[in-house]
Order: structure tokens, then C-alpha cells, then sequence
């Protein structure tokens, strides 16, 4: 039996500005370009498609500006797709609401968020984007428990104590905000929500970026012992190979907002075709 | 009366309008009529959406914002020549904000003013609910001075609505959390945040928590009018309306740890705080006059309220 993919991302396009009919076809790896020459506008991801199988980790690299992080803000809502579609199949009948089959992008912002809510998990770069700094860490979590109307003080604290304690967090620092923290820390708090809800899949956005060597290495543990433990589907953007070649089974190559290589991981680092891919292994420290 | 005789006298009425001698010169009830009938257009589709807060355009009036012309606007569009008013501010009747709105609507409309609740056809306040349980075709016309319940979390007026859009209230929960992890116990006294109809939440006016519970399934009609900040909202009888709790820290209401009143020793009613600068002793006088004289009376005491 062919295995059923937990995600499917058919032509995913985002185009900043007005756009035109020209814009795919002026900008690309072959031109070199982000910005179509006809009418300006950016276009930072076009025609993205693949897939995510139930379990697997997938990476997306690239240099700044290919559009790794615009396809994850996109398959998590934040930001409004130009076009494409996107599926996720559920096989959990714990969730609340039956999304098979249909485009997430179709559905009214209400939906969009209840669909987060239930099945998607994301640490960003920048723990501000993902955390209150002002509310405390258990707030932070209990926050997204809230949403999926949890109501009992009591149980939510618990739950909060239960993942920071996963997260290498003490538990007496609980009632803290998370502006008191060190980076790292800050981090693995960002997981520690991510995973409250227990998503199907969990997004990675240049996570350990800006930490420096030590740190990095406990948030790269952190997040292959969840992944064992918990069976999670994740894709990790990243522009650092190390990252890439550490936790993930098959990767994608992204450049001017198009997908140049895809594969698996040891095929790609070891045996590069796409000459962008090739620079990218090669200028490796 | 049958229905064109009704209408008969209406036109009547309303020509006697016209010659504005009634009214100190001013059209019936201060507002000129299309600007009433935009109003009760407004608070129509503020009964059907209850809780939603509706946009209106805020009339001039001889008072400064933010001294309950939102309520006063209301007031005057539903008022009638036969019906009879009552105005509080925090319960009482004769505060300066409650006798100058009672005078300025009767100078206006002509209509009689009353202190007891179960008289009046309209009541206005100002951050308080009666203490007698109003009934069937009252209105409580409550002063709002921030209609946006979730404004204490989010500045934002385009956010905000579209939070309400989407019933996206895990912020106001959060805010609740993060008051009960600090202070072991939910420290909003007045403007408690309530759910109506199980969709919007919705800013009860500073009223104490002591009188949240009288707007849960209500017999009268509740309807909340913003002046400065030109918002409609309303309450239509027999609505559902939870104040936000969690199962392990429910909502309460305040506790006055057995005192009563000292003018008619009322021990179930909303209780101001008296404190003598002299002797640092503490004494306590109902909040609502009204009803705090009508307890006198029939214990055979008689005469107006003092304080």
C-alpha cells in the first residue's frame, strides 16, 4: 500500500505586489531574479509543490531570500498564498473537525485557525514572533490550550509543567515571561508551545540560528528525541547544512523562489546535481 | 384602542410636536427624528446580534462626551410621551449626573420621573444594575465609557474586530490566566468580561460583579450606548450571559462578609464603603437609593434617601 502523505503542497505561488501574467516566467534561478522585470513585483515562491509523509523530518534550504520561510508562513497561515493548494490528511480521529480532502487555503480565516490550532505546531527564528515576552511561560503555553478550550487552570498548568520539563526548562521558572530568559531557553519555550496541542506537524523556522555552538547543539537533541518520542511530522528550514544533514531523511533546494533539487538528504550533500546546490555543499566551512 | 385610532393619536402627539411649545422649543426629545430613527435602526440590529457592538453616529448634545451621552442618545430615541423615567449614577438618584439627565430628558419630553424601579418604563444608569429585578418591557439604558471589552488586551480597533470576527478570544482567557497565576484569584472588579449568547464578548459597563449576574437571562430589555466612542450594544430579555470562568476558579461576586446596610440594615444588597477619616471606623449604605428608601417605607419609616 502506498503510504498516504500527512501534507500536500500542489503550486504554491506568493507573489508581494501587484503581480502580472509575466511574473513566473521573468524571475528564477535562470534569471537570476526575485523581481519580475515587467512590473515589479516580488515573487518569493512560485510553483512549489511536494509532499510529507507521516514521521518524516524534511528540510528546506537556501541562501536568504529563496523563499524557504515564506512557503512554511505560508502552509501555516500566516501570511494569504497568490495561489496553490494545500492538503493535509488526518488519519487521528481525535481531531475535532474533518479536513481530508479539501484546500486549507479555501477556507474562511475562522477555519484557517481552528486548523492550526488543531494540527500545526511552529518555532520561528525570532522567539518574539512566537512568544508573549510579557506573559508568563505556563501563559504562553496554556494560551494555545486555551484555544482548544481547555478551562481548568489547574490542568493547564500541569500540562505546561509537563512540557517545559520536556523542554529542559525548570519548572519553578514557570510564572516568569520569557524576556527574562536567555536565548536559548527562549527556544525550547517556543517548543514547548509549539508541541502543547499536539500537532501533526510541526514547523521549524531557522531555529537554532543566532544561537551560538552549545546551545544549538541541546536544541538540535531536543528536537530529534521529540521527534522519536512523539512521531511527528516536521519541515526544518534552514541555511545551515549541519542542521540539515543532523535531522532530516530528504531535503529540498530552494533558490529565487523555485525548488531547484529535491531528494534525499545524503543523496543531495554528497552527490549535488543542480550547480546552485553544488556551491551551496561546496562553500560549506 | 383599536389600531386607527392608534395611529390617530399619534398623529395628534405628533403635530403638538410641531408647534415645539411643549418641549422648551425643542423637537420631542431634543433629537431630530431622522437622527432617532438611525438610532433605533441601530439598536434593532443590536437586539439581533446580541453582544455585537454597532456603529452609530453620535449626536451633539448639550452635555460633553463622556458624560453618558451615549445612554442619553438612546434614552431619548426610545422614549415615549407616557412613559416615566428613573435615572442612577452608581445606584443613586440624586447624584449630579442623575438629576441633570432626569431633568434634561423631562425638560425635553415631559415625561415624569420616578425613583422606584418597577414604576419606570426606561432606566438610565451609570455603572450599575437596580437592585429589584426589573421585568418584562423595562429597558435598562446603561452609560458605556469603553464599549471594546478585549481593548484591555489589544490596542488595536482593526484587530479587535476582527477577534470578535472570528470569535478569537484565547487572549482575553489568557488575561484571566495570567491574573489568577499573580494574584491567585481573578482581580477585575468592575467591567467583568461576560460571554452573551455564547459568541460575542461583550463589556458590561463598570458595573461591580455583584450585578453581572442580574443580566443573565434577564426579563428587561438591556441596551448599552458609547457617546465619545459611538457603539450600540444590547442585551435583548431572556439571553444567555456567562461571566468568563474557569472550572477551577469560578466567578464570584463580591462579598461584603456580612454587613448590612446602616439606613435600612439590608444584608443582600450592593453595599458603598463608608470610612470615617476621624475614628478610622467602617460603615456601610446601600448603593441603590431607590431601593433602599422603598425598604424604608414599607418598614414604616418613610422619608427620601439623605446620602
Amino acid at each position: 500500500m502506498a503510504m498516504v502523505p500527512i501534507l500536500d503542497v500542489k503550486g504554491l505561488t506568493k507573489i508581494f505586489g501587484d503581480g502580472c501574467h509575466l511574473c513566473s516566467q521573468s524571475t528564477g534561478p535562470e534569471y537570476e531574479t526575485n523581481v519580475c522585470r515587467h512590473c515589479g513585483s516580488i515573487v518569493a515562491c512560485s510553483d512549489v509543490s511536494f509532499k510529507l509523509y507521516p514521521g518524516e523530518i524534511l528540510g528546506i534550504v537556501g541562501e536568504s531570500g529563496s523563499g524557504k520561510s515564506t512557503v512554511v508562513k505560508l502552509l501555516h497561515f500566516d501570511w494569504d498564498a497568490t495561489s496553490g493548494e494545500v492538503f493535509i490528511q488526518s488519519t487521528s480521529m481525535d481531531k475535532s473537525i474533518n479536513i481530508n480532502g479539501k484546500n486549507l487555503f479555501a477556507r474562511s480565516p475562522y477555519q484557517k485557525r481552528q486548523i492550526r490550532n488543531l494540527f500545526m505546531g511552529i518555532v520561528y527564528q525570532n522567539p518574539h514572533l512566537g512568544l508573549r515576552m510579557d506573559v508568563s511561560s505556563g501563559g504562553n503555553i496554556a494560551e494555545r490550550l486555551i484555544t482548544a478550550n481547555w478551562r481548568s487552570i489547574a490542568m493547564m498548568r500541569g500540562r505546561a509543567s509537563e512540557l517545559l520539563e520536556k523542554t529542559e526548562i525548570p519548572v519553578e521558572r514557570m510564572d516568569e515571561p520569557p524576556a527574562n530568559f536567555s536565548g536559548g531557553m527562549q527556544q525550547r519555550v517556543q517548543i514547548a508551545k509549539a508541541l502543547s496541542n499536539n500537532p501533526l506537524i510541526l514547523f521549524l523556522d531557522e531555529v537554532t540560528t543566532g544561537l551560538d555552538v552549545s546551545v544549538q547543539a541541546r536544541v538540535l537533541d531536543l528536537i530529534r528525541n521529540l521527534q522519536s518520542e512523539l512521531n511527528l511530522s516536521m519541515i526544518i528550514v534552514s541555511h545551515d547544512l549541519g542542521v540539515i544533514r543532523l535531522l532530516t531523511k530528504r531535503t529540498i533546494v530552494m533558490k529565487y523562489g523555485r525548488i531547484v533539487e529535491a531528494g534525499l538528504t545524503d543523496q543531495i550533500l554528497e552527490d549535488p546535481q543542480h550547480p546552485y546546490t553544488q556551491l551551496l555543499v561546496s562553500s560549506q566551512l | 384602542m383599536k389600531f386607527r385610532e392608534w395611529l390617530d393619536a399619534q398623529e395628534h402627539r405628533r403635530q403638538k410636536t410641531e408647534a415645539g411649545r411643549e418641549y422648551n422649543g425643542y423637537n420631542f426629545a431634543f433629537i431630530d427624528e431622522g437622527a432617532k430613527k438611525e438610532i433605533r435602526r441601530k439598536i434593532l440590529k443590536a437586539v439581533a446580534i446580541p453582544g455585537y457592538q454597532v456603529p452609530f453616529g453620535s449626536r451633539e448634545l448639550p452635555i460633553a462626551r463622556g458624560w453618558g451621552t451615549g445612554g442619553i442618545q438612546i434614552t431619548l430615541s426610545v422614549i415615549g410621551p407616557d412613559d416615566v423615567l428613573k435615572v442612577i449614577d452608581q445606584g443613586c438618584d440624586g447624584s449630579v449626573n442623575a438629576v441633570n439627565i432626569k431633568k434634561f430628558v423631562s425638560a425635553v419630553t415631559g415625561v415624569k420621573t420616578t425613583t422606584d424601579t418597577l414604576e419606570a418604563a426606561v432606566i438610565q444608569t451609570r455603572h450599575r444594575i437596580p437592585e429589584e429585578r426589573m421585568t418584562e418591557g423595562q429597558i435598562l439604558v446603561l452609560q458605556v465609557p469603553y464599549p471594546e471589552a478585549l481593548r484591555t488586551v489589544e490596542p488595536s480597533e482593526l484587530e479587535t474586530r476582527r477577534m470578535h470576527g472570528e470569535a478569537d478570544y484565547s487572549r482575553m482567557w489568557l488575561y484571566l490566566f495570567e491574573d489568577i497565576v499573580k494574584f491567585k484569584e481573578i482581580s477585575i472588579g468592575a467591567r467583568y468580561p461576560v460571554m452573551v449568547n455564547g459568541r460575542y464578548i461583550m463589556d458590561p459597563s463598570p458595573i461591580p460583579r455583584w450585578d453581572i449576574p442580574k443580566l443573565n437571562m434577564a426579563e428587561a430589555l438591556f441596551l448599552f450606548g458609547a457617546g465619545r466612542e459611538k457603539r450600540i450594544y444590547a442585551i435583548p430579555p431572556y439571553t444567555k450571559v456567562e461571566p468568563l470562568e474557569f472550572d477551577d476558579f469560578k466567578f464570584r461576586v463580591e462579598d461584603f462578609k456580612g454587613a448590612s446596610c446602616m439606613r435600612c440594615g439590608k444584608k443582600d444588597t450592593f453595599l458603598d464603603e463608608i470610612i470615617d477619616d476621624a475614628t478610622g471606623s467602617r460603615t456601610y449604605l446601600c448603593s441603590d437609593t431607590g431601593h433602599c428608601d422603598k425598604v424604608l417605607e414599607q418598614n414604616g419609616d418613610g422619608g427620601t434617601c439623605g446620602h
